[in-house]
């Protein structure tokens, strides 16, 4: 073969795989998401332009209400699950060795190759009225009657921490995993206390995977229905809720694709603003 | 707070504490789910009427057992098939991005890579309607100006596989470039000096390396697909996969039917996760 028909070989084979990605991309993920612009910047009735579904979604206070609430909760739910898996993963990654190691750390993940509709649904069960830690309570005393746990904020945020765990525990764990030891017994060789290694040493170093594992959490707690639903009841209030509402039960597509639109809008900008701060690379991060 | 650093016998024990309250923290919902599974009452809860096996296999009477249940098993049936139709273009498109990314230089590539992650942070309910809204804008165009009848545009299982394969694709091309990204390419080169084609030596070399990640990717996909509920629940139409007919039925109060199945889920997921988990071992 010459060299030009080599060339040629190579051309043809890179148009060849970039095809179905194009596909893929442009008719699937770009597309869809130029329609759902369009739809929510024109006017059904005479084709014009116009900005009143936007309009409508600063004048109504249960829209931006239920918007600031999602956001604000999606963040709160991020920090707990940072907070409560950081020293779970630091246990995994330094304190333990070989075996049980791999076993812990497959004790972690187990639960959630499980449905998430079947975890909620364990939540409800142990929250009920009439569920298992109600009976407890009733049972040990601490309560006179039944008590009902569901269909609280707290509960949401419960769910929401639960469901996004593992998101945050596996990029922590290996993050941390290629934190060499050494410098932790410098730190301390050096008359670090455990908080002064935990804030110069650790955390730094923990960044990129606290970063990865914040964006997704953040990302699933944002885009998450089932869990506001099930385990919040009627006043859940969740934007993803709103969005379902307006485009399956009110056909009404183009306030919904407003409404799509801005939680797009919003997610991209926590997720940029949180790179930016940390001077961390989207496709590091999510690669 | 290392093995070699020692700390307060307190502090150890706090640690291990916090530890074991985590992993009861993650376990709870499980265990309860699974249990109430073969209690011998019509509702999921406490008090405990003694075992059963009822709401697997009774065929009559208050309690139908999932066994007997053909609404429920219909749609596993559905959950099955449109599973393994995402999973099969999911791994088949990923195969190709993972050789594009991984052994081609072309303007724009790093953008193009950048689009390729975004399905992994648009919130699936938005990649749900967004489809919804495109499939149907299209179909209503050659209803209006062709007067044909794109059915399977409309929410229905077809527009389902594509929503999921829209997101699912993105997860595949990572495990699977991840691996071509650590093959050697000599061997590719010995196969070409030895007279192979291009393509043979890739069919011949190259895919047989890749197959662990192929199988773990497809096993990753099916799962995600089969569990997916925010994008099929926005695509679905008169035919319910299971996770849409499992909420349908918690909405409308549980009976320990759901249980069953709960535990038929994760035993299957469990086979999945541990066959996953070895396939890894035997890659390293």
């Amino acid at each position: 073969m010459s060299a030009v028909t080599v060339a040629k070989k190579i051309r043809l084979g890179l148009w060849l795989l970039l095809a179905p990605l194009f596909l893929w991309l442009v008719l699937l993920i770009i597309l869809p998401h130029f329609e759902l612009l369009a739809f929510s910047l024109i006017d059904p009735e005479d084709q014009g332009f116009t900005f009143e579904f936007y309009l409508e979604f600063f004048q109504e206070p249960l829209y931006w209400r239920t918007f600031l609430r999602t956001a604000v909760m999606s963040i709160l739910a991020t920090i707990l699950t940072l907070v409560i898996a950081f020293p779970v993963a630091f246990y995994i990654a330094k304190m333990l060795r070989g075996r049980s190691k791999g076993i812990v750390f497959a004790m972690c993940l187990i639960p959630f190759w499980v449905s998430e509709l079947v975890r909620t649904f364990g939540w409800m069960i142990l929250l009920r009225e009439s569920g298992v830690i109600s009976n407890f309570l009733q049972w040990s005393g601490l309560a006179s009657g039944p008590v009902e746990l569901l269909y609280t904020d707290a509960t949401i945020m419960l769910g929401l921490v639960y469901t996004s765990m593992l998101f945050m525990v596996v990029p922590l764990v290996s993050t941390l995993d290629s934190l060499d030891d050494s410098y932790i017994e410098a730190g301390y060789d050096l008359g670090g206390s455990n908080w002064d290694v935990m804030r110069e040493i650790i955390i730094p170093h923990a960044v990129p995977g606290i970063v990865s594992g914040c964006i997704i959490v953040f990302m699933l707690s944002l885009g998450n229905y089932l869990t506001p639903v099930l385990l919040g009841g009627k006043d859940s209030l969740w934007f993803t809720e709103q969005i379902y509402t307006q485009f399956i039960t009110r056909f009404n597509w183009e306030q919904g694709s407003a409404f799509g639109l801005l939680l797009l809008l919003l997610s991209s900008l926590i997720v940029w603003a949180g790179l930016k701060a940390t001077g961390q690379s989207f496709t590091k991060t999510m690669g | 707070m290392i093995p070699s650093i020692k700390q307060s016998k307190i502090f150890n024990r706090l640690y291990i504490s916090y530890l074991v309250w985590f992993f009861v923290f993650l376990a709870a919902p499980l265990i309860v789910v699974g249990v109430f599974a073969f209690n011998d009452s019509l509702f999921p809860s406490f008090p405990w009427q003694g075992g059963t096996l009822d709401w697997f296999f009774s065929d009559s009477g208050k309690k139908i057992g999932i066994f007997h249940d053909s609404e429920l098993l219909g749609s596993i049936g559905l959950s099955i098939m449109i599973a393994f139709m995402a999973t099969f273009f999911a791994v088949l498109v990923a195969c190709s991005n993972a050789f594009l990314f991984e052994r081609y230089d072309f303007p724009g590539k790093s953008l193009l890579y950048v689009l390729m992650l975004l399905p992994l942070v648009i919130p699936g309910v938005l990649l749900g309607v967004s489809i919804l809204v495109f499939s149907s804008e299209i179909a209503n165009y050659f209803e209006d100006y062709w007067m044909i009848d794109l059915e399977f545009l409309r929410p229905g299982i077809t527009l389902v596989v594509i929503g999921q394969f829209a997101f699912i694709t993105t997860i595949s091309t990572l495990i699977i470039a991840a691996r071509l990204r650590k093959f050697d390419r000599t061997l590719e080169e010995a196969a070409l000096n030895l007279g192979a084609s291009p393509f043979v030596a890739v069919l011949t070399i190259t895919i047989p390396y890749l197959k662990p990640a192929i199988i773990g990717a497809a096993i990753v996909c099916f799962l995600m697909s089969f569990e997916n509920f925010n994008t099929t629940f926005m695509l679905v139409g008169s035919d319910a996969p299971l996770t849409v007919a499992m909420f349908e039925r918690l909405r409308e109060g549980s009976t320990p039917v759901l249980n069953a199945i709960s535990v038929l889920l994760m035993l299957g997921s469990g086979l999945l996760a541990i066959a996953n988990i070895s396939l890894q071992k035997k890659q390293q």
